[in-house]
Formats: C-alpha cells, sequence, structure tokens
C-alpha cells in the first residue's frame, strides 16, 4: 500500500506539471486571441480553464497522497506554509510556494465576475511565477528529479512555456496587432 | 424571451469570442472589436439577441476575457 | 491642434439680436446687484417638485447640444431614487464645461450672468430635492463663477469644480467621473445617470444656458418663456459665431432664420461659403435660408446642437477645413473604445487624402463605409457626432469632392496636386 501510494504521489505530481505547462501554453494563446486551428476562441478558453482544473485536481492528489504516505509524512502546515520541512525544506518550500500560488490563481479565476478584472488580472499574472516555481520543486525535491526520462520531460516543458512566453512578448503576438497598426497616432 | 446584450466599450478589447458565439448577433470590425449586424435606432452597443441565441450569449458574457459584456431584459435600454 | 479661425471667449461681444436679450439683461460682468436689480428676487422657498410642471409647460430643451426635454431629464432624476427604504438624495451638476473649440456662449454667460446659473441650478435642486451641486466650469470662467458663489449666502452647498479642458470633458458622464475622480473620459452607460450617477445617486446634469433659462422661467413662467421663439422650438438661446471677424455670441430666438441671425452678426452673405452648425460634432449647411431649431428636421429646419455657427468663407475649402477638423477629432477621443480609437484615425486619414490631392476614385466608398462602421458603437456619442460632420460634409462638399478627385479644387486657388 504504502509503496502504491509513494508511486502515486510522485507520478501525479509529474502529471499535474505537465498539466500546468499545458495550462500555461493554452493561456498565453488565449491571450493572443488567436483560435487553435479548427478549435474556436471561447473552446481555447474554456479548454484553458478545464486544463487548468484538472492539473489542480492531479496536485492535490499529489500533496494528499505524500500526506498519506508513512516516508514522506508530509503535515498539513508543509502543504501551506513553506520552508519548514524536515525533507529538502528549500525544496519542498518551493512546491509550497507554488500551491499557495495555484490555489490564489483559481480561485480568482473561478470567482472573476465578482472580483472584478483588475483584481483577477493582477493574481493571474502569477501563474508565470508559479511555474518555473513548480518546475525547480519537481527538479530539486523529486525522487525522479535527476533521472534521465524526467530531466527530458522537464526540458522539452521548459522549451514548450519558453517558447510561448517569448512568443507573448513579441510585436505581432495579438491576433489584431496587424490591423491596429497605425490606428494611434 | 428576447434580451438585450451590452457591450461595454470602455472594456472590450476585440477577442472575438462573442462573435463566434453569437455569428447571427455580432461580427468583427476592421479592427477585431464586436459589430452589431442589426441596430436599434442607430444603437450598436446593444444589440437585441433573440430567444434561441439567449443561451449562447449567456456563455459570452461568462467567457468575455474582459467582462465587457452584460444581459439584461429588454426594458433596459442605455441612458439618455 | 488647429482649430477653425480659434475664436476665444469674446466676453465683450454680447449682444441680443432681434427683440430685448433675456440672459444678459443685467448686462456686462452682472453682480449679484445688477443681477436683483434686472431679474427682480427669487423666492426660492415656492419652488417644489411642482415646479417640473412649469418646465413641461415651457417646453425647455437642453441648450448642450443634444437638446434633449429639460423636464423629462428633471423627472426622471426625481424619479430615480427609486423605492429604497432610504433613498439617496440626487446631485445636480450644472456642466459648463464647453469643450467644443468654436463654442464660447457658455464662458460667455458664466462671465457675464453667473448668477442667473446659480439660480437654476437652485431651482433644479429644489426642484429633485438634491443635497449635492455642483458648477462645473472651464478655467476661463471660473474666477468669475468663484466670486459670484463667494458674493451669495443661499448657495453654501454648491461645489464649484474646474473641468479639463478637452473636447470630451462636458460629455455628461466625463463630467460625473470627472467630479468624482479627476479623470474627465466617459463612463460606460449601462445604468442612466438619472439612476445612478455621481456617489451612485441620481444624477441631473444640466448645460449652464439651460439652467439660466430655467432661472427665468421660475421668475415669470413659462408663458413668458414661450413668448419668444416658436411653437416647435420656444425661448431664446445663445450662439457662438465665428469665422468671420472676432467671434461673436448672440442671444436669438427659437426657430431662428438662418440668414437673419447671421445679418445681425454683421456677416457679409456673400463671402459666406457654407457653415458648420453645431460645431465640430454639427452639419455643414450652405442653405442659408433655413431656421435654426432642433425639431423639424427635414422641414427646412437645421439643428442647431450647442449654438455653434462657424463660417466657412466662399474662398476656402470645405474638404480641407472638415479634414482638419476630423484630425482633431480623432486625436480628441478618449481612446478608450475601440471603434473610436481605430476608426476615427482611419477615418481621417482618408478625408486627408482626399482633401490634399489623392485622386483613388475609391476613397470616398471606403470613408462612406468607415463613417457607418463607427457610429452607434462607443461609450459615449463621439463617433456619432463625427460620423455627421463627415456625412454632411460628403453632401454638401459633393462638387468639392469630385473636383479633387479630378486633380482640382472648386475653391482654393491652389491646386490640389
Amino acid at each position: 500500500m504504502d509503496n502504491a501510494l509513494w508511486a502515486f504521489g510522485r507520478m501525479s505530481g509529474v502529471v499535474s506539471l505537465v498539466l500546468f505547462s499545458v495550462t500555461v501554453i493554452l493561456g498565453i494563446l488565449n491571450r493572443s486571441g488567436r483560435p487553435l486551428f479548427a478549435i474556436p476562441r471561447f473552446s481555447v478558453t474554456l479548454l484553458h480553464r478545464n486544463v487548468s482544473l484538472l492539473a489542480t485536481v492531479f496536485l492535490v492528489f499529489h500533496i494528499v497522497a505524500l500526506m498519506l504516505d508513512s516516508y514522506a509524512k508530509l503535515n498539513v502546515i508543509d502543504v501551506f506554509v513553506p520552508f519548514l520541512g524536515g525533507f529538502k525544506p528549500f525544496w519542498q518550500g518551493l512546491g509550497t510556494v507554488a500551491f499557495d500560488l495555484v490555489l490564489a490563481v483559481v480561485a480568482t479565476g473561478l470567482l472573476r465576475h465578482r472580483l472584478g478584472q483588475r483584481s483577477f488580472r493582477a493574481i493571474h499574472w502569477l501563474s508565470y511565477a508559479m511555474w518555473p516555481i513548480a518546475l525547480g520543486h519537481a527538479v530539486g525535491n523529486g525522487t525522479d528529479g535527476t533521472s534521465k526520462w524526467f530531466l527530458v520531460l522537464a526540458a522539452g516543458s521548459l522549451a514548450a512555456v519558453g517558447a510561448a512566453a517569448a512568443w507573448r512578448l513579441s510585436a505581432n503576438f495579438l491576433e489584431t496587432a496587424k490591423a491596429r497598426q497605425g490606428g494611434l497616432s | 424571451m428576447t434580451e438585450i446584450l451590452h457591450i461595454d466599450w470602455t472594456r472590450c478589447d476585440g477577442r472575438g469570442l462573442c462573435t463566434e458565439l453569437l455569428p447571427t448577433v455580432l461580427v468583427r470590425d476592421d479592427w477585431g472589436y464586436p459589430l452589431a449586424l442589426h441596430a436599434t435606432n442607430g444603437d450598436r452597443s446593444n444589440p437585441a439577441v433573440s430567444p434561441g441565441n439567449v443561451e449562447a450569449a449567456r456563455e459570452a458574457v461568462h467567457l468575455c476575457p474582459k467582462l465587457a459584456l452584460s444581459l439584461a431584459p429588454q426594458q433596459a435600454k442605455s441612458r439618455q | 491642434m488647429t482649430t477653425l479661425g480659434a475664436a476665444g471667449p469674446a466676453v465683450d461681444t454680447v449682444r441680443g439680436s432681434a427683440g430685448t436679450p433675456q440672459l444678459f439683461a443685467a448686462g456686462s460682468n452682472a453682480g449679484l446687484t445688477e443681477h436683483e436689480q434686472a431679474f427682480g428676487p427669487l423666492s426660492l422657498e415656492s419652488i417644489d417638485a411642482g415646479f417640473i410642471a412649469v418646465l413641461e409647460e415651457s417646453g425647455l430643451t437642453g441648450r448642450g447640444g443634444a437638446a434633449f426635454s429639460s423636464w423629462q431629464k428633471v423627472a426622471a432624476t426625481a424619479q430615480g431614487r427609486g423605492a429604497a427604504l432610504m433613498p439617496a438624495k440626487p446631485v445636480v451638476i450644472a456642466n459648463g464645461a464647453e469643450g467644443e473649440p468654436l463654442s464660447f456662449k457658455d464662458k460667455t454667460l458664466l462671465a457675464h450672468a453667473p448668477h442667473l446659473v446659480i439660480d437654476g441650478l437652485l431651482i433644479a435642486g429644489r426642484a429633485v430635492s438634491a443635497s449635492l451641486l455642483y458648477i462645473y466650469t472651464t478655467p476661463a470662467a471660473l474666477p468669475a463663477v468663484e466670486a459670484a458663489v463667494a458674493g451669495r449666502r443661499d448657495v453654501r452647498r454648491i461645489k464649484v469644480v474646474r473641468a479639463a479642458e478637452t473636447f470630451i470633458s462636458g460629455e455628461a458622464s466625463a463630467v460625473v467621473n470627472s467630479i468624482a475622480t479627476g479623470v474627465a473620459l466617459p463612463l460606460d452607460n449601462r445604468r442612466r445617470l438619472s439612476e445612478s450617477g455621481l456617489k451612485g445617486r441620481p444624477t441631473l446634469v444640466l448645460n449652464v444656458e439651460t439652467l439660466a433659462h430655467v432661472a427665468l422661467i421660475a421668475r415669470y413662467g413659462s408663458g413668458w418663456f414661450r413668448g419668444a421663439g416658436s411653437e416647435r422650438d420656444p425661448g431664446t438661446r445663445l450662439v457662438s459665431v465665428s469665422g468671420q471677424g472676432a467671434g461673436q455670441v448672440l442671444e436669438v430666438e427659437g426657430d431662428a432664420q438662418f440668414c437673419d441671425v447671421l445679418s445681425s452678426a454683421g456677416v457679409d452673405l456673400s463671402t459666406v461659403g457654407a457653415v458648420l452648425v453645431g460645431g465640430y460634432h454639427g452639419r455643414w449647411i450652405r442653405d442659408l435660408e433655413c431656421r435654426l431649431s432642433p425639431s423639424g428636421q427635414g422641414e427646412n429646419a437645421v439643428n442647431p446642437g450647442a449654438g455653434v455657427l462657424h463660417i466657412l468663407p466662399t474662398q476656402e475649402c470645405g474638404l480641407e477645413a472638415t479634414a482638419r477638423i476630423l484630425d482633431y477629432l480623432a486625436h480628441a477621443s478618449a481612446k478608450q473604445c475601440g471603434p473610436c480609437m481605430f476608426g476615427l484615425p482611419a477615418m481621417a486619414r482618408v478625408l486627408t487624402a482626399i482633401a490634399y490631392g489623392d485622386r483613388n476614385p475609391r476613397l470616398v466608398l471606403e470613408l462612406e463605409r468607415l463613417t457607418k462602421l463607427v457610429g452607434g458603437r462607443g461609450a459615449c456619442h463621439h463617433p456619432d457626432g463625427t460620423a455627421r460632420l463627415v456625412s454632411s460634409a460628403l453632401e454638401i462638399f459633393s462638387d468639392d469632392v469630385n473636383a479633387h478627385l479630378l486633380g482640382t479644387c472648386t475653391r482654393t486657388t491652389r491646386r490640389a496636386t
């Protein structure tokens, strides 16, 4: 049983990381205002939201499994307050920070209509901090963190999210950028 | 029941979700902003949404990335 | 920024046209004494919601441009409190922003007859049971207004607020926004100001000239007000005449004959190529036989808007003049609403091309398309007013458009290149 929990805890963490990478990329695509091949814009928005919620579910699995696991023995305080853990406190703390950020981003995302655009947007920007912190936690803390398959996966994710972020900063990022050029004189 | 979809232009950024969801009500203009196909007394900021489109309009209000849309029963008109 | 014959506030050229001046009866720079001598005392205590019926009988319409029925606006605000247990008391704002470069009648009125505007504000305040009163004014008239308010005892509740000097600063929701936050930009108009405006209270924004008329109606009655003007356009109105000689403010009767107004302003009609009526959001007119009235469109009447009459001399090109104005309007956009932010500069580029020598015949169709595209889409009516100006220019100056497309111009000696 313990072995199963341990394996499940680790794997759900990896799945969550991959899903969060996809979420960030979908979010950037969403912000550009472009459809994804035949998938219309509103579906990209829904996909972004649903993948993010799925990622969060796996993140919760990851945490609960490691709380129940007799080897990891994660306690409630470690889940919410960073850098207090007994084992690799820094790397585990990164995971805690990322989890706190995920909670803030998800909660404000679900309450967007009540909070208003300004607060939602300010908090949502934290996603860009959350993702690299989560990746750092995975590499530094994970039992598989230094194994070859995981490093390949992490490098792939980094390349994909990095490329999306670079695109985000490029001049013609917005779908409407060209049409709106020269509009403001 | 027919409802009125109000576009808050001070928020709208022309991301195009509403025009996909309501192709018979809105199209996109040169710069990507929603353009009501039918004007009511010259007003194209408050297009009417027929009962068959109300569900899609609700979805548009919900998904608008800039929270620029709102839906209200027909009697609520714009300010004089 | 280019303005047409930039006419400053012509504060010493106040004079009435036919008949006696009503709004300026107290004379130039009227103080409280002259004001009370000329108009008699005002019994504010007798004013209550019943005054709205008097206002309805008078037929007064707003003099700020939209010409909306004043009593309806006041009544909507009085009812805007709704049926809440402790309804918020309304706010009344005297709007003297006058961001229109060709208009200076409000500045002139505030400089010479500030007490009449203050009277009107107090009366409107009582009619809707307001607890907050504001005078929102351009810096030019600020000293006169502040001095007038300081010299009266019955104005404790009036606050004087300096208006931003931008074209759109006088739009009703921009006025409310400016007073509330200091930002003179229009707000989204999903809720009416008469229901929820300043601080969420029912808010009544009336032009300062409208309030001056209110002050006279309260004193002399609606019948007296209807003694001037016509059935469809009762009372008098102030007009700002510019473009030929010094700018002038005239008080003219409602439904006045257009050429009479120009003649009494001393304009030589043979030198008039066209007249811009209603300002930068108005229309070009060549038919001087028409009448100035907000109602009766299509029946030989042209809407005076906020009372701007700007003369284009015969030797000047109307397309060039309109292109300059359109460029100004594009820059005046608050840049909040996409269709205005991108549509107006696009329109300005096309009209500038037509005016200054581009002979591509498709430009006219493109300008017409863009003009249709921006209409009815924005938090305020800046795109609508701009579209109106451009449509009238294309209609009135159609000969000039054809000439320009052939590489000539009907007006200027300089050939379009």
